[in-house]
């Protein structure tokens, strides 16, 4: 029997979309974070 | 080659990776979003997948990143081993963590599509193991920085690591070739393809578009290592002052 094959194709798309979103954003944050803290070591 | 050696300048490089970090993630947002909706709505179904084959537009630019953030890994690993530059080893580090995020998509996303299309989820032959084993080679990669790191190493023996994994790379392209396997073989050349182009077009946008992304997060990591490094000297100058 031939499976429904657009359940399979939706998965795919919306797990990479949550994937690259998450590693994005974990990233971004990883970088402010470490700039933020050359800024305050350089007030400080 | 000596426009290489004054990009090794983490100054030089600062300057140009601030601008270039938003305009690749938004470019390469866009494109692979723009290529995944045509993907998904504007070309015709497979005569023989059906629409399963719309996993296509995802699956080949992931898993060609995935080997391609290899690459990029050994050449920096090894420009760090023959010219010491720290941005060579910076940037090695930062290539790794989005290389095994896309190594793994690429073995998540074959194994969706091969459900409706083999039968089966998985199946251990050359090409799927191989990239199984590529994407455990990425998770030992980050644990050898992280333990040369605690030990106060000098990062060559990650950096030999990873010009070592790159005997994987050929072993994924031509396991189709070596192997009988479920995987089909090479359907899309430089030169070539044997996939009509009313169903390839939309995979050279989410090709760009990842390809853009990957970038983007590459220079957002080694930005963040940078910085961090950076903090740490000040730090170190103050304690000892």
């Amino acid at each position: 029997m031939r499976l429904d094959p657009w359940p399979f194709v939706i998965a795919a798309y919306a797990i990479v979309s949550v994937v690259v979103v998450v590693l994005s954003l974990l990233s971004w944050r990883a970088m402010r974070r470490a700039e933020d803290a050359v800024e305050e070591s350089r007030q400080a | 080659m000596t426009a290489v050696h004054a990009l090794a300048n983490p100054a030089r490089f600062l300057r140009l990776a601030r601008p270039l970090t938003p305009v690749l993630f938004w470019l390469g947002l866009a494109l692979a979003v723009f290529g995944g909706w045509a993907g998904l709505t504007q070309t015709p179904p497979d005569y023989l997948q059906g629409d399963a084959v719309r996993i296509i537009y995802l699956h080949v630019p992931i898993a060609w990143l995935g080997m391609g953030g290899w690459t990029g890994l050994a050449i920096a690993s090894f420009a760090y081993l023959v010219w010491r530059h720290p941005l060579a080893r910076v940037a090695a580090q930062a290539i790794a963590m989005p290389g095994a995020v896309f190594a793994g998509l690429c073995l998540v996303t074959g194994s969706i599509w091969g459900r409706p299309t083999w039968g089966t989820w998985w199946q251990w032959d050359g090409r799927l193991t191989s990239m199984l084993l590529l994407f455990f080679v990425y998770l030992a990669y980050m644990a050898l920085v992280r333990a040369d790191g605690d030990r106060g190493g000098d990062g060559r023996i990650p950096a030999i690591f990873g010009l070592a994994g790159t005997v994987l790379l050929p072993i994924i392209r031509y396991s189709v070739v070596w192997w009988n396997t479920l995987h089909q073989g090479q359907s899309i050349g430089l030169a070539s393809s044997t996939i009509a182009m009313s169903i390839l077009w939309p995979l050279f946008y989410t090709l760009a578009g990842f390809t853009l992304l990957f970038a983007a997060i590459v220079l957002m990591r080694m930005r963040a290592l940078l910085a961090a490094a950076k903090a740490e000297a000040r730090m170190r100058r103050k304690a000892a002052a």
